[in-house]
């Protein structure tokens, strides 16, 4: 275990180093200056040339690539080109956001779906299956923009039962007195994550339950019921504990949608505005936070995997 | 003929018949999957309808007519005609051509460079799998509505350079389950077999590994396909899809929405339904796929 750990650690640094790079050169292959577009088209050189030389734009590429690594092992994100404020401040003040709609999205989808999932499989083939699956698979072909407008128009426009925006407050505190507004874009996120768990889950009880353990458990006279919770839940959680991990990526291009539709200030967002304004120390420092929290997550799941199956330790290991 | 040449024969031959016989298994348990048979039957309706409905259905989506600007559904135009004059049915089957090309062509290409360049990982192993690896999941770390979000601002958008950056996104899975596929064929018995039988690698490759690989490729092939769709619908909802003299489904649905509260359902709901009818098609195709070549799940 204690090398296999090391093994995915290296890998996991290999990556995070690959996501900092291949962004730099991207974004700083943008066509467009950057001076330009942040003092407007009317610049005189002078300043523009000033500009350049105070955020380090006048050096050769890979001179800024390790100012800017540096700058970050440092702790220092930068400043926004296009906010004037330190980037860390404004994830300091977007980043909780995105965790609370992340995070409380993805623990309701999987206390929605794993027991729909079981409960399917259990029943496969019934009428209750057939339906669950039916809309599972509308809402997985459904494109999430679209999903997130017909809930508006729905739940906000038709019947008033709920805010078409999402709080305006800064902290989770004031987000949290707004619950009506809160609903929508958490349901959207949901039930997105929703169809896609609930088919895994699904399909993982499935292959569980044509297991010979299964045979000798009911065998010994375990009833239904501890078969169930101790042979077959446990078992067919763990491809679904990879697929969490790997879903993360996925979810964020979800919030970016969603918080786009909903005008939710996270995050997404900022990205989708820095990205027109060619904001690099935005853009990277995003995608250096998306990407780490990625290689976090399968790292995570790798080892909770490696916990709840012993066997992965010795195949990998 | 000599023993050699016999042992070649028998090799040639020995294997044959029984690859025909799974394949019509395979064939016939897909034929027997009512998914399969509904998806197919969508999708060729729909391949119709987009590409030799204009021909019957004759309508003019070039110029714009104020005259005719959001007129709801009637005579002379059964779905209506959006802000811009535009017959939605007349529409919806044009906008359908540059949708179902770029899925098709992003699943080709995909699927292509993804079981390449997961085959030679595969095979080659130690630095180079790792080092191939490790730039599979470096891209696979970034969401991939963010590298677009970069990459759009890099490659002015057009049809084509869609299609590339969504493929250039999107072979990655295929990569990884390839090379899955490959590392774990690689130590089977029928592959020492056959080496033990002096095949060539390329032999070991084309003859064994692809044709037991095939299964996993085709049904991402079909997936992906729908994925790219959604995702041009996606960009085109955050204003990044195909420049005007194109249309695409997305790009109608998501300029509908702005007009769903003024009450002009006729710009939403259309293009939302031949959307998702696509989407559905193509992955219980892929479901299907998958189904009938699982044995296991045949047998119950």
């Amino acid at each position: 275990m204690g090398a296999y750990l090391i093994r995915r650690a290296g890998q996991a640094i290999a990556v995070v180093v690959g996501v900092t790079v291949l962004t730099f050169v991207m974004i700083h292959m943008e066509p467009g200056s950057v001076a330009r577009s942040i003092l407007g088209i009317r610049a005189t050189s002078d300043r523009i040339a000033i500009f350049n030389a105070t955020y380090g734009l006048n050096q050769p590429l890979y001179k800024q690539f390790f100012a800017y690594v540096s700058q970050v092992l440092h702790g220092n994100l930068g400043t926004s080109y296009y906010l004037s404020q330190p980037v860390s401040t404004l994830f300091a003040q977007r980043l909780p956001r995105d965790l609370f709609l992340l995070g409380s999205s993805t623990v309701i989808a999987l206390a929605i779906s794993l027991p729909m999932g079981m409960y399917q499989a259990v029943r496969r083939g019934g009428i209750m299956d057939n339906l669950l699956s039916a809309v599972s698979f509308t809402l997985y072909c459904m494109p999430a923009f679209f999903f997130a407008v017909l809930l508006v128009a729905v739940f906000a426009v038709q019947t008033h039962i709920f805010l078409p925006e999402a709080p305006s407050g800064t902290s989770i505190g004031s987000m949290l007195t707004q619950p009506r507004a809160l609903v929508l874009p958490i349901a959207t996120l949901t039930l997105i994550q929703v169809a896609g768990f609930s088919r895994y889950m699904r399909s993982s009880v499935i292959d569980t339950l044509a297991q010979d353990y299964l045979r000798v458990a009911r065998a010994k006279g375990l009833p239904e019921r501890l078969v169930l919770l101790r042979h077959v839940l446990r078992n067919s959680l763990l491809p679904v504990v990879t697929i969490v991990g790997l879903s993360l990526p996925g979810l964020v291009t979800g919030a970016i949608v969603v918080e786009d539709v909903f005008n939710y200030q996270g995050m997404g967002l900022l990205f989708f505005d820095a990205a027109t304004h060619h904001d690099f120390p935005i853009l990277l420092g995003s995608t250096l936070i998306v990407g780490v929290a990625t290689v976090l997550g399968n790292l995570a799941a790798d080892i909770a995997y490696g916990i709840l199956d012993p066997r992965v330790r010795y195949v990998r290991g | 003929m000599s023993a050699a040449d016999l042992d070649r024969a028998a090799e040639l031959t020995a294997p044959a018949p029984a690859e025909r016989g799974s394949g019509r298994l395979i064939l016939a348990a897909f034929a027997r999957n009512w998914q399969a048979r509904a998806g197919i039957g969508i999708v060729v309706a729909l391949v119709l309808f987009c590409f030799a409905g204009p021909l019957i259905y004759r309508t003019n989506q070039v110029t714009v007519n104020l005259n005719l600007k959001d007129v709801p559904p009637g005579a002379g135009h059964p779905l209506g005609a959006d802000d811009a004059g535009y017959d939605v049915l007349g529409r919806l089957m044009v906008a359908g051509q540059s949708s179902l090309e770029l899925g098709f062509a992003v699943a080709i290409a995909t699927t292509l460079l993804g079981t390449i360049y997961g085959a030679i990982a595969g095979i080659a192993g130690g630095i180079i799998d790792g080092v191939m690896m490790r730039i599979v999941d470096t891209l696979l770390a970034i969401p991939w509505l963010v590298l677009l979000l970069i990459m759009v601002n890099i490659f002015p958008p057009s049809l084509w350079t869609i299609i590339a950056l969504l493929t250039l996104l999107s072979w990655l899975g295929v990569a990884r389950l390839v090379r899955g596929e490959v590392i774990s064929l690689r130590t089977r018995d029928f592959v020492l077999a056959a080496k033990t039988m002096g095949s060539t690698t390329n032999r070991i490759m084309f003859r064994h590994m692809v044709p037991n690989a095939i299964g996993v490729i085709i049904v991402n092939a079909t997936f992906s396909i729908a994925d790219a769709i959604l995702a041009l619908s996606t960009l085109s909802f955050l204003g990044l899809g195909l420049p005007p003299p194109h249309a695409d489904w997305g790009t109608m649905l998501s300029n509908g929405l702005n007009d769903l509260f003024n009450g002009y359902w006729w710009l939403v709901y259309p293009p939302a339904i031949v959307l998702i009818i696509t989407i559905v098609a193509f992955s219980l195709i892929g479901d299907a796929v998958r189904d009938s070549l699982d044995v296991r799940l045949q047998r119950r």
